[in-house]
């Protein structure tokens, strides 16, 4: 294949694939990922899925999508606006219009723009043709006869030849980002190396789209993303959800105890049961409730069986959880609960992603109820989050709640796959068989942590539950002056956890004109504005919180040392509300979007810019 | 003695080795205390290893009673004794594990759990204090008191029809049903070993007297003066026989059960049905579980005790035949398995 003698390099490229629920938009994207990392690109992946299973065809509620950005620095989002756009039909063209930068590519397939499927989209008319894209660069290929007549050889039918439709448009992307067509055939023929026909099928359209592009002139200038400089390893591409249960299984492995999930499918939260459920050669238990309740009981139970015992949810889980996580307090059990948020209240949004369950998280229980609270920050980060969560939680007998949300769980990065050896150490406070101080309520008196004496062992027979119990003997009691002793007990051993945890860093000075504060999935896409205005040589800073219950150490510290802080978050400003409690000497600012979406750069450095410009706050 | 993956105790166990050192705080005269001599009884028979027996409840009178047994155990809270359980089993398959739970915990707010534990048929044994009403709470209504019963919250008499629970058991597919007067304490024994020795989720209602907020609530069943034609006392193998001078017999006449007189109006011995618990189809121990005054006794004793496979038991066996078939034997092995790049 000759390779196209003139292209420009540019830093980063963000790509959509859009197009019908069955027009494979998921394989495509994911096969130009993965070849852009087998290249040695950076890049962050975001699917973008229609909320029904089956819309009808061609109408805007089927669309589905695929966004990757790829990039020759380190790339922290799949990216706000696309510079190409593959379209696959009206409909996925109309939702995804505004989403194009303006002089950006669009690859569209010509023969889908027919009478009927416009008028189901709502155009009046044909944008290939009216001048509405004039602002773009326009490709208009011809992809479905294209695809029927260059497979014709093949003798298949039309139906199963236009199932490779999304080769062919993917071989124009490849072309117009010089991209190796070796490495995409060897994916091919790893999924496909069992269906000899269907393989050559799209290895024949791949291949037709790379040499249409090539001999058609609109295509003009083409680009080429140069290699990243990774850090010297083997990398996967991993989503959120699936580093959360990889993460759980090395905490499991590494702390010598048996994992356990029990948990109901919800969105986005179930690829972490689906994922679990994959790995029982690992020896991990999962089962599947019959409802949240009984996802936490269950994991209580085998939390006190000796197990690293999780359940996972996403919003409206977590509200039927509330009263069984009082139990694991009571009781010091290690358990973490897994809350892969999305937009609510109520059921809310599904599908779309935000961060509006803090509050449940910190509060959410009757009674004192203190439980740790961390986040993770990208897809690859949930990995280490839930093996610190698993970590926290056995080495302090007490309930965690790792936040993830559904743009991290769905989203996808690189991963530096590390040894499970090389990770942190999990001593879990197991009690002796037939140790005669054994107490259930008896605790070290540095950490306050009680031990886990586990069924089946010598001795140690003894009871616990959700009842108000005496200190170190666990009996049931009712006594005025031992209740609040043990409110206090139970808040001082999670606050004495802040001692383990690592302190908060600031990504820039200690001082500056602006602190922007965040936590959790935004992480990505905060830094991506602040980096570029610190290489503009504003005092601009960010802090970016993981841990949320309790703060690390540093916190007042960090947040003091700047003249104004300003707190962004997708939602009505829970953590601001948090941090003012906390530290109320602090003039907050505060940022906040809630439309089931990400924030986006431009945003950001318009607001960032306005702060360090103004002289009040 | 009971054989299965559970560990024998290698010592001879007695009574004393269960007995707790907590105060038993239920009312006197409580058929609780009962139920837990019973306990008291057939667990050093059972013969496991006394660390291998687990008692989980909810909330209720019922639910305080690990407390009252030395053993581990969990007071969990109302209404998810069978699902905190499930952990417990599928964590460790060798407990020997027991469920503590009232009327209210297992059929109203936890009715849910209720019947996914039995329909998976988890290897699990449950004591169901069936005294038709709250206790704990003091004296509301629950969902087997009887319509028409005046209660703290139904002044005016209930208009709610109330669970069998032996319908509601054999309707979530329930492999071991057994019912016993909690004044009976040999009945109850006997039935506890039976439980434990059944491979699955073993239901056992007993019916308690609330002497506090519903005493006398199966009298017509328990009572001295008519037990003797309430009380069908079930043996497999054997005819259904009850009545003073066991003179009396279940027979099955069209699709009902009759109460027949043996010799009278041409009834004879072999028109008794003769109880086969292990029967797999339900439809006679559902009948059995249904039957009841004023014409017909309540059965007592084991009604059913089907054998089919268990959840725990299908775990382990899904477990262990995904680690034969798999590459995949540590998590470095799945971290570096499907598409990887290298980076030098
Ligand atoms: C979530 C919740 N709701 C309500 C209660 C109050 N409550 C405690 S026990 C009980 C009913 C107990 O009845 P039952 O299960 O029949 O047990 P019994 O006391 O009769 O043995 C209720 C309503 C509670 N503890 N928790
Ligand atoms: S209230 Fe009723 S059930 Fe509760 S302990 Fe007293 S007698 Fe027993
Ligand atoms: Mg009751």
């Amino acid at each position: 294949m000759t390779k196209k003698a003139t292209f420009k390099n540019k830093e980063s490229v963000v790509i959509k694939f859009v197009g019908d629920s069955g027009d494979g938009m998921q394989l495509a994207g994911t096969l130009f990922s993965d070849t852009a990392a087998v290249f040695g690109n950076d890049l962050f992946t975001f699917p973008d899925y229609p909320a029904e299973i089956r819309a009808p065809h061609n109408t805007l509620a089927g669309v589905s999508g695929f966004q990757v950005q790829i990039g020759s620095e380190k790339i922290f989002s799949p990216g706000d606006l696309c510079d190409i756009l593959v379209a696959m039909n009206p409909a996925s063209l109309k939702t995804n219009l505004k989403w194009v930068r303006a002089g950006g590519i669009i690859v569209t397939d010509a023969d889908a723009f027919n009478e009927k499927a416009l008028e189901k989209s709502g155009y009046e008319s044909n944008p290939l043709e009216d001048g509405s894209l004039d602002v773009y660069r326009l490709v208009k290929a011809p992809v479905s006869s294209m695809t029927r007549s260059s497979l014709s050889h093949l003798k298949v039918s039309a139906r199963m030849a236009e199932r490779s439709r999304n080769m062919m448009a993917l071989g124009i992307v490849s072309f117009l980002l010089n991209q190796d067509l070796d490495a995409t055939f060897k994916f091919l023929e790893d999924k496909f190396g069992s269906r000899p026909q269907v393989l050559e099928l799209n290895k024949t359209a791949l291949s037709a789209g790379y040499n249409f592009a090539e001999t058609i002139e609109a295509i003009g200038t083409t680009y080429k993303v140069p290699k990243a400089s990774l850090k010297k390893g083997t990398y996967r591409n991993i989503s959120g959800n699936v580093a959360t249960a990889w993460g759980f299984l090395a905490a499991s492995e590494r702390s010598g105890r048996p994992l356990f999930l029990g948990s109901y499918p919800i969105t986005p939260a179930t690829e972490i049961l689906i994922e679990l459920s994959q790995q029982k050669a690992l020896g991990v238990k999962v089962f599947q409730a019959e409802d949240e309740i009984a996802g936490i009981c269950s994991a209580i139970g085998a939390s006190y069986a000796g197990s690293l015992a999780i359940t996972t949810t996403s919003g409206p889980g977590l509200s039927l959880k509330s009263e069984a996580i009082g139990l694991a307090v009571m009781t010091e059990l290690p358990l973490v609960i897994v809350n892969v948020q999305r937009a609510g209240p109520s059921t809310g949004m599904p599908t779309k992603s935000e961060q509006s369950d803090l509050l449940q998280a910190l509060y959410g229980r009757n009674g004192e109820c203190p439980v740790i609270v961390m986040a993770a920050s990208t897809p690859a980060n949930c990995f280490y989050y839930a093996y610190e969560a698993a970590k926290i939680s056995m080495e302090h007998m007490t309930p965690v709640i790792l936040l993830t949300d559904g743009y991290l769980g769905n989203g996808s990065e690189l991963f530096r796959i590390p040894q499970v050896a090389d990770l942190p150490p999990i001593n879990p406070p197991l009690a002796k068989a037939n140790d005669e101080n054994y107490k259930p309520y008896r605790r070290d008196p540095e950490t306050l942590v009680r031990q886990w004496a586990i069924p089946g062992t010598e001795g140690l027979r003894h009871r616990i539950g959700g009842l108000e119990k005496t200190d170190i003997y666990g009996t049931v009691s009712t006594d005025p002056q031992n209740h609040q002793m043990m409110i206090g007990i139970r808040e001082e051993k999670v606050k004495k956890i802040a001692e383990k945890i690592p302190p908060q860093k600031i990504t820039g000075e200690k001082t500056g004109d602006l602190l922007v504060v965040s936590w959790g999935g935004t992480e990505g896409s905060i830094l991506t504005p602040v980096k570029a205005l610190q290489k503009e040589g504003k005092k601009i800073g960010h802090a970016h919180f993981n841990h949320i219950m309790p703060l690390p150490i540093n916190t007042r510290e960090v947040l003091q040392g700047y003249r104004k802080v300003i707190v962004c978050e997708l939602n009505n400003g829970q953590f601001v509300k948090y941090l003012k409690t906390e530290f109320p000497e602090i003039k907050y600012l505060q940022y906040n979007k809630i439309q089931g979406l990400p924030f986006f750069t431009g945003e950001l450095t318009e607001l960032f810019n306005k702060l360090i410009e103004t002289e009040q706050t | 003695m009971i054989s299965n993956r559970i560990l024998q105790s290698e010592q001879e166990l007695s009574k004393e080795d269960f007995v707790s050192d907590q105060m038993v705080k239920w009312c006197p005269g409580c058929g609780a205390h009962a139920i837990l001599k019973a306990i008291e009884n057939v667990f050093p028979e059972i013969g496991y290893k006394k660390e291998n027996f687990m008692f989980v409840s909810g909330i209720g009178c019922s639910s305080r009673f690990p407390y009252y047994v030395n053993t581990y155990g969990i007071h969990g809270i109302h209404g998810r004794a069978a699902a905190i359980a499930t952990g417990v089993k599928l964590a460790n398959p060798g407990l020997s594990v027991w469920i503590a739970t009232g009327d209210g915990d297992s059929m109203a707010i936890g009715g849910n759990h209720f019947i996914h534990i039995i329909r998976r048929n988890l290897d699990v044994n449950i004591l169901l204090f069936n005294n038709q009403i709250y206790g704990l709470t003091k004296g509301q209504y629950s969902p087997t008191t009887p319509i028409g019963s005046i209660t703290r919250t139904s002044p005016h008499g209930t208009v709610e029809h109330p669970f069998v629970t032996a319908g509601l058991v054999m309707g979530a597919q329930g492999t071991f049903f057994a019912r016993v007067p909690d004044n009976n304490i040999k009945m109850m024994t006997e039935v506890m070993f039976e439980a434990a020795r059944h491979d699955g989720t073993a239901v056992i209602e007993i019916l308690q007297n609330c002497i506090i907020f519903a005493d006398g609530t199966h009298s017509q069943v328990t009572g001295k003066e008519v037990r003797d034609d309430y009380q069908l006392h079930l043996k497999h193998g054997e005819p259904m026989l009850y009545g003073k001078n066991k003179e009396k017999g279940i027979q099955m006449k069209g699709q009902k059960l009759q109460g027949v007189v043996v010799g009278l109006n041409g009834v004879e011995m072999e028109d008794i049905l003769i109880h086969d618990r292990y029967e797999k189809n339900p439809g006679i121990h559902r009948m059995l579980g249904k039957m009841g005054p004023p014409v017909l006794p309540v059965a007592l004793g084991v009604i059913r005790s089907a054998e089919f496979e268990t959840y725990d038991d299908m775990v382990e066996v899904q477990i262990e035949s995904a680690r034969e078939q798999t590459e995949i034997k540590s998590v470095d092995d799945l971290l570096k398995s499907g598409e990887t790049f290298n980076v030098t």
